[in-house]
């Protein structure tokens, strides 16, 4: 189960927080940390959500120490970025993405393979990082939900979800956008029966599918894979 | 999570050597089923060696046209997309694509997914007390309990679980051979003599020794496997353990007569279940209807339900006749 900081504030529509689900790992846990030191949850709106300051209150990525001292050292190239690091052997890639290099856009869901919210690309194929042992991945390439924008431009993708309103808490929305960012690439999709079947492995428990559907379509449209 | 440690093999030989000096020690191919066991509780291994590395992912033809081998290796996603096996093996492509879900697939390896294991809760949760396959002697918590994805076929008092592969249904109606190399070298086993019948010892999955790594998966040539199909029936329309399926070819002269045919059922045994004696009812026979349910009735006459699951004795049969009809259909 997801550890409290990272569920998501029961915001309505015009309070959804792009940063939930596209943006800056760490600024989110932040974020919530300052709702609950000032208490000032009930007034948040979107334009608080873009406070300038919040990148410096940003703490220093420190990986953790591991509790074993039988580490292996591993190299990854994440979003295009090298991170050596060293690691108890039990850790999974969603881990070691989560709690180590603090990339939160990766989801825990269920952490057995069932719900698809950890989704990232290695390799350029979609993977359930919470299946894969890091060290597995040594001299791997990871893309996740982080590392599709360029820049302040959204993949297409992303704006498509953002266009479509294709989720509602967002849980498994990056799960969901790295998922169909490989279905592309894969060239699966061919018809909404098709796309329904090759997403099949992303569970929304909102109930989001038509809007992601129709996401889907729209950025099929536009990418040429 | 136990502790273990980990190392990666470098070449086949290193990897038999590594696991022959611990008995204690796993493969690790696509970890899908044993990560995920491991996180239960279920798997608890001392050590992991890594095989991801070795050269073991061609799908390639065999000389002479015996057909095609798959390393060990390939991920289940690249041998369903493969055109050797689209073209020729049908059967083998639309059971990859009927399990799990595209993430898996792309990470789940032919060899692994051979060393599948149960899905039974009984099995896959250690809170249960009971379970024969996980705690040899406890007894089975599923024969008096929950028991609607269990067997009816080949089971015993000691155990009902099922198989939870799509693939090696496939395989099992191929007649594949399972290539392993151990510490004596390669050896060749049957696909029929892979996968065992719980009978007295559940724990034991397979005829593979620890000291045995799967090297590759061979097809033999089999021509009227072009025409050839796989039905999954499940509680959801996709993403989920088979409750029944069949893998089937069928070779038809113009008259549609059975010349031969190839029948086996998943979700229903503790192994890939290849349905003898159907197929023994359909050759000569006419490809119709009434042909079909006659070899469904025979094979499922000594299938035993319990008491969840007693639908599956009809749903095979029903399921049978289904999958035969859409094979005798294909142009």
């Amino acid at each position: 189960m997801p550890s409290e900081s990272d569920t998501p504030p029961g915001s309505g529509p015009d309070g959804l927080n792009e940063l939930l689900i596209f943006g800056d790992p760490e600024t989110r846990r932040v974020f919530l940390k300052q709702i609950a030191a000032t208490s000032a949850a009930l007034a948040i709106g979107p334009t608080l959500l873009n406070v300038p300051g919040l990148e410096a209150a940003d703490p220093a990525i420190t990986p953790r120490k591991s509790l074993s001292e039988n580490t292996v050292n591993v190299k990854l190239k994440i979003n295009g970025k090298n991170f050596a690091l060293d690691l108890d052997p039990r850790v999974t890639l969603l881990d070691a993405l989560r709690e180590q290099l603090h990339l939160t856009g990766s989801k825990k869901g269920c952490d057995h393979g069932q719900c698809g919210a950890c989704t990232v690309l290695v390799n350029g194929r979609r993977i359930n990082s919470c299946l894969s042992l890091a060290v597995r991945h040594d001299s791997d390439e990871i893309t996740t939900i982080e590392g599709l924008a360029d820049g302040e431009q959204l993949h297409p993708m992303q704006a498509a979800f953002i266009e479509h309103d294709s989720f509602q808490c967002g849980y498994c929305t990056p799960g969901q956008i790295c998922s169909a960012v490989a279905l592309l690439k894969e060239n699966h999709g061919n018809s909404d029966e098709e796309i329904r079947e090759w997403m099949s492995g992303n569970i929304c428990r909102c109930g989001a599918y038509p809007n992601i559907l129709a996401a889907i379509k729209e950025a099929k449209g536009k990418v040429r894979t | 999570m136990n502790p273990f440690n980990y190392s990666r093999a470098s070449d086949a030989n290193q990897a038999i050597v590594d696991i022959s000096a611990n008995p204690q020690a796993k493969f690790l191919g696509g970890g899908t089923n044993l990560i995920d066991l491991m996180k239960m509780g279920v798997e608890t291994p001392m050590q992991l060696i890594d095989i991801n590395r070795l050269p073991l992912t061609q799908v390639e033809e065999l000389a002479g046209g015996k057909g095609v081998r798959i390393g060990a290796l390939a991920r289940n996603s690249d041998v369903a997309e493969h055109s050797l096996i689209k073209s020729r093996y049908p059967v083998l492509s639309e059971a990859f694509l009927a399990g799990a879900s595209p993430q898996l697939r792309n990470m789940a390896t032919v060899g692994g997914n051979l060393l599948q294991r149960t899905r039974c809760y009984y099995f896959y949760d250690p809170a249960f007390p009971q379970c024969n396959k996980r705690n040899p002697g406890s007894g089975c918590g599923a024969l008096d309990g929950f028991n609607r994805i269990h067997a009816i076929l080949g089971q015993s008092d000691q155990c009902i679980a099922t198989h939870p592969s799509d693939m090696c249904v496939a395989l099992a109606a191929l007649e594949a051979i399972v290539r392993v190399q151990g510490p004596k070298g390669e050896r060749e086993i049957k696909f029929a003599d892979f996968h065992r019948l719980p009978g007295n010892t559940p724990e034991r999955d397979t005829n593979l020794e620890h000291d045995e790594l799967i090297v590759a998966v061979d097809l033999p040539d089999l021509p009227f496997a072009k025409r050839s199909h796989y039905l999954k029936v499940r509680d959801r329309a996709s993403y989920a353990f088979a409750l029944v399926s069949v893998a089937a070819a069928l070779d038809l002269d113009a008259n549609k007569t059975i010349k031969a045919v190839r029948l086996a059922l998943g979700g229903v045994a503790h192994k890939p279940w290849r349905a003898s004696t159907a197929e023994k009812k359909l050759v000569g026979a006419k490809a119709d209807e009434e042909t079909f349910r006659a070899a469904a009735e025979a094979e499922l006459a000594p299938a035993k339900g319990y008491k969840d699951n007693s639908f599956k004795i009809e749903l095979a049969k029903r399921s049978i006749v289904r999958a035969l009809s859409a094979v005798t259909s294909i142009a």
